[in-house]
C-alpha cells in the first residue's frame, strides 16, 4: 500500500520522458499530458482518502528501513498539497494548450512542466532533507528552462538573474545540510527531529536553522524576494501562473516542515525572527503591488504578500494559526492560479500589460470579468470565499498569542491587496469599450474553462470549510505534535 | 588534515564570493563553480576524513568510512555540473541576443 | 571548419575503442567496486567528444546517428521502469535483487536488477552530456 506515494512522482516523470519521443506531434503530447495529470490527481486523491482514514503512509525505497534508507512520507500536509499541486498544474495546462505558441510546444514545454510537477510532488513527499534538495533541484532546473524557453530578450535577462540567485541558494542549502549532518549525524527528517529533541536545540543548531531560513526564504520569497517580480513577469502567462501557484509554495511548505518538525524548540528566537521577516515581506510586497502599473508586476507582488501572510501564521505557531496557514496555503495555490490565468487572458487580449492602455472589457468578455472579480475577492479574503476562513484562522490564532501589531499589518496589507487588484479590474473592465470583435490580439476564451473550474473550487472551499477542515485538522495534528511523524517513520 | 581543508575551503569561499560580486558574467560562472567546489570540500572535511572499508559488505574490517558525505558530494557534483552547463549556455545565448555580458547592463529598466 | 590533423585522427581511431571498452568495464564494475553508470557514461561521452574534436560534427553524426535527447529520455525510462518492476511485484519501489548464474564464457556471474538501473543512468548521462556539448558547439562563430 505504501507504494501509493511513488505514483505522483513517477507518473509525470515517465510521461515526460515518453513525450520526448513525440516532439512534433503536439496534439498527442497534449492528450498524453492531460491523461497523466488526471492519473496523478486520481492517485493523489486516493492517497488523501487513505491517509485520512488509515494512517500516515511511509514508503521505504528499496526496502531499506528508515534512518538508513531513503523514505517518502505521506502525512496529511504533504498528500493534500500533492493533490492540489497536480490539480493546479492541470488547470494551467488547460489554459496553456491554446495560449502557448507552437515554438514552445516543439521545444519540450510539456515534458518540462511534467518534470516540474515531479520535482514539486517529490519535495512535498520526501522524508529526507537531502532528497528535498534533490527534488528542489529537479523542480528548479525545469523552471530555469521554462523561464528561458522562447528566448525573448526579457526572458534571457531575467532567467540569468533567477538562475544565479537560485544556484547560490542551492549551494547554501548543501552547506546547511553539511552542517546539520556534522552536528546530528543523520539526514532523515524524523530521525533528525528525534535527535534534536533529545540533545536540545543549542546555539549551533539554531544557527543552522537560520541558514535554512535564509535558503528557504530565498526560494519562497520570504523577505529575500527581490528576484521574484522580475522573473515571474518574464515567461508567458500560463507558465507564470504555474510558477506563482507552485514554486514559492514549495518553499513555504519546506519552512513549515522544518520549523514545525525540526527547529521548534527555540521559538522565541527563530519564530520571532520569522514573524518580523513575514511582517516586512507583507509590507514591502504590498507597497510594490500598489505602486506598479503593469498587471504582471502587480500579480507577482501579490504572490509575495501571500507568502508573508502564510508564514506569519507559521511564525505564530499555535495550533489555530498553523491550521489557518495550511488552509490559506491551499487557497492561495488555487486563487493565484486563477488570478494569473485570468490576468494572463487580459494581457493576451490587449497585447500589453500596461494598465493605462486598457479599458472596458466587461461588455466584451463578461464571463472573464466575473471570474477575475471572484478571484480578486477570494484573494482579499471576502466571505464566503476560501480566503476568508484562512485569514480568520490565522488572525484569531495570532491575536490569541498576543501578536497584535503584525495582525494589524496583515489586515492592512489585505486591504492593499484588494486595492491593487481592484486597480487592474477597474482599468481593464470598466470604462469605455475601445475594442470590437476581431481587434483583439487573442480571444482570451481559453482561460474561461480553467477559470470557471478554479472559481468553483474556491467557492466550494469557502462554503464547504467544515468538510475541508477535517483534513486541515489532521494535517495540523502532525505539525503540532511531531511525535506522530516520528512514530510513523521510525516505527517505534 | 581536516583543519587544513576547512581553511582551504574558507579561502575558496572568499575567492568565490569576490568573483560572484563581479559584473562580468563569466567571472560569476567561475565564482559559482568555485563556490560549489568549496562546498564539496567542506562537506568532506566537516564530517571527518576516515579511512576504512566500504560499509554493508560484510564485517571484516576494523573501521568503516561513512558513505553519506560521499553520496551527498557525488549528487551535488552532478547537479552543479548540470547547472554550470545550463548557465553557460544561457549566458552564451544572452550574449548573442543582448550583446553584453555585463550584469549592470542587464538590469531591465522600464524605459528600455 | 575542417580538421585535417592526421595524428589526431589516427590516434583517435584507436583510442576511442580503448576508452569505450574501459567505460563498459567501469559500468559493469560499478555494483560492488568503484565505477558505475555515471562515470561510465562520462567516459563514453569523452570518447565521443574526442571523435567530435578529431572529425567534424557532420561526419560523426553520419557514422553515429543517435538523437542524444532521445537517448537520455530512454535512459531515464529504463531506470524508472526498473523501479516500476518492483511496484508490479508488490515490494517497495526500487527494491533490488540479484542471482548468481552460470553463463557461457563468463562462468559464475552475478546478475542484478541494479545493473539495469545503472544502464539507464549510463544512457542518460551519455545523452545529456552529448546534448549539452553538441548544442553548444553547433553555432560556429
Amino acid at each position: 500500500m505504501s507504494n501509493l506515494l511513488i505514483y505522483p512522482i513517477i507518473i509525470p516523470l515517465l510521461m515526460a520522458m515518453v513525450l520526448v519521443f513525440f516532439r512534433d506531434r503536439i496534439k498527442l503530447q497534449q492528450w498524453l499530458t492531460v491523461l497523466s495529470l488526471l492519473a496523478t490527481i486520481g492517485v493523489s486523491l486516493f492517497t488523501v482518502y487513505y491517509v485520512s482514514t488509515e494512517q500516515i503512509l511511509v514508503l521505504e525505497l528499496g526496502g531499506w528501513s528508515a534512518p538508513f534508507g531513503i523514505v517518502l512520507v505521506g502525512d496529511m500536509l504533504a498528500v493534500v498539497l500533492v493533490a492540489v499541486a497536480s490539480f493546479v498544474t492541470l488547470m494551467c495546462l488547460l489554459y496553456g494548450f491554446q495560449s502557448i505558441d507552437t515554438g514552445h510546444k516543439k521545444h519540450f514545454v510539456y515534458p518540462m512542466i511534467l518534470v516540474l510537477l515531479t520535482g514539486v510532488n517529490g519535495s512535498f513527499l520526501t522524508g529526507d532533507i537531502f532528497n528535498l534538495f534533490v527534488f528542489f533541484e529537479v523542480m528548479l532546473i525545469s523552471s530555469y528552462v521554462l523561464i528561458a524557453l522562447g528566448g525573448r530578450k526579457i526572458q534571457l535577462r531575467e532567467s540569468m538573474k533567477y538562475v544565479i540567485i537560485n544556484i547560490i541558494a542551492s549551494t547554501l542549502f548543501v552547506i546547511a545540510t553539511a552542517y546539520l549532518y556534522a552536528a546530528t549525524g543523520t539526514l532523515n527528517l524524523a530521525h533528525l527531529s528525534e535527535r534534536i529533541a533529545l540533545a536540545g536545540q543549542d546555539g549551533l543548531l539554531t544557527a543552522i536553522s537560520f541558514l535554512y531560513l535564509t535558503v528557504f526564504g530565498l526560494k519562497s520569497g520570504l523577505l529575500l524576494f527581490f528576484w521574484l517580480p522580475g522573473s515571474y513577469s518574464a515567461p508567458p502567462p500560463p507558465i507564470a501562473a504555474l510558477f506563482a501557484a507552485l514554486l514559492t509554495k514549495v518553499g513555504v511548505y519546506t519552512i513549515i516542515r522544518t520549523f514545525t518538525l525540526l527547529f521548534y524548540h527555540k521559538p522565541e528566537i527563530t519564530h520571532t525572527v520569522m514573524l518580523w521577516m513575514a511582517a516586512l515581506t507583507m509590507i514591502l510586497g504590498a507597497l510594490g503591488a500598489v505602486s506598479h502599473w503593469e498587471i504582471k508586476k502587480i500579480l507577482s507582488y501579490n504572490v509575495i504578500i501571500s507568502v508573508g501572510f502564510i508564514l506569519f501564521g507559521v511564525a505564530v505557531g499555535t495550533e489555530q494559526s498553523l491550521s489557518g496557514s495550511f488552509y490559506y496555503l491551499i487557497h492561495d495555490m488555487l486563487s493565484k492560479a486563477l488570478i494569473f490565468i485570468t490576468g494572463g487572458a487580459i494581457i493576451n487580449i490587449f497585447g500589453t500589460d500596461k494598465l493605462k492602455e486598457f479599458s472596458g472589457l466587461i461588455l466584451f468578455r463578461p464571463l472573464l470579468g466575473w471570474l477575475f472579480f471572484i478571484g480578486m475577492l477570494a484573494l482579499a479574503g471576502v466571505p464566503p470565499l476560501s480566503g476568508f476562513i484562512g485569514k480568520v484562522m490565522i488572525l484569531q490564532g495570532a491575536i490569541a498569542a498576543g501578536e497584535l501589531a503584525v495582525s494589524i499589518i496583515g489586515l492592512i496589507t489585505s486591504l492593499m491587496v484588494l486595492y491593487s487588484i481592484l486597480k487592474i479590474f477597474i482599468h481593464s473592465f470598466w470604462g469605455e469599450t475601445l475594442m470590437s470583435e476581431g481587434q483583439e490580439y487573442s480571444t482570451g476564451k481559453h482561460a474561461l474553462l480553467p477559470g470557471t473550474i478554479l472559481v468553483v473550487c474556491i467557492v466550494a472551499m469557502g462554503l464547504g470549510a467544515e468538510w475541508v477542515n477535517t483534513y486541515v485538522t489532521q494535517a495540523t495534528e502532525v505539525m503540532v505534535n511531531p511525535n506522530l511523524y516520528i512514530e510513523a517513520v521510525l516505527k517505534q | 588534515m581536516e583543519t587544513f581543508m576547512i581553511i582551504l575551503s574558507g579561502i575558496l569561499f572568499t575567492i568565490a564570493t569576490y568573483l560572484i560580486l563581479n559584473k562580468n558574467f563569466l567571472r560569476i560562472v567561475l565564482g559559482i563553480t568555485l563556490f560549489s567546489h568549496a562546498t564539496h570540500m567542506m562537506l568532506m572535511a566537516i564530517n571527518g576524513l576516515k579511512r576504512g572499508a566500504a560499509p554493508l559488505l560484510g564485517e571484516h574490517a576494523d573501521a568503516y568510512t561513512d558513505p553519506i558525505p560521499q553520496a551527498l558530494i557525488l549528487t551535488s557534483i552532478v547537479i552543479s555540473f548540470a547547472l554550470t552547463a545550463l548557465l553557460l549556455v544561457l549566458g552564451y545565448r544572452t550574449y548573442i541576443e543582448l550583446g553584453t555580458d555585463n550584469m549592470k547592463k542587464l538590469r531591465g529598466e522600464s524605459h528600455e | 571548419m575542417k580538421f585535417t590533423d592526421v595524428y589526431l585522427q589516427t590516434a583517435t581511431k584507436i583510442l576511442v575503442f580503448i576508452i569505450m571498452t574501459f567505460s563498459i568495464y567501469v559500468l559493469f564494475a560499478g555494483h560492488n567496486n568503484p565505477g558505475g553508470g555515471f562515470i561510465g557514461g562520462l567516459i563514453t561521452a569523452s570518447a565521443l567528444v574526442l571523435l567530435y574534436i578529431a572529425f567534424d560534427l557532420q561526419t560523426v553524426q553520419e557514422v553515429f546517428p543517435v538523437d542524444y535527447k532521445k537517448l537520455a529520455a530512454t535512459g531515464v525510462l529504463v531506470s524508472v521502469l526498473t523501479g516500476v518492476g518492483s511496484l508490479v511485484l508488490g515490494v517497495p519501489f526500487l527494491s533490488q535483487t540479484f542471482k548468481y548464474v552460470e553463463l557461457p564464457f563468463l562462468g559464475n556471474t552475478e546478475l542484478t536488477t541494479a545493473m539495469i538501473f545503472d544502464l539507464g543512468v549510463y544512457m542518460c548521462v551519455v545523452g545529456t552530456t552529448m546534448t549539452i556539448i553538441t548544442s553548444i558547439s553547433e553555432d560556429d562563430i
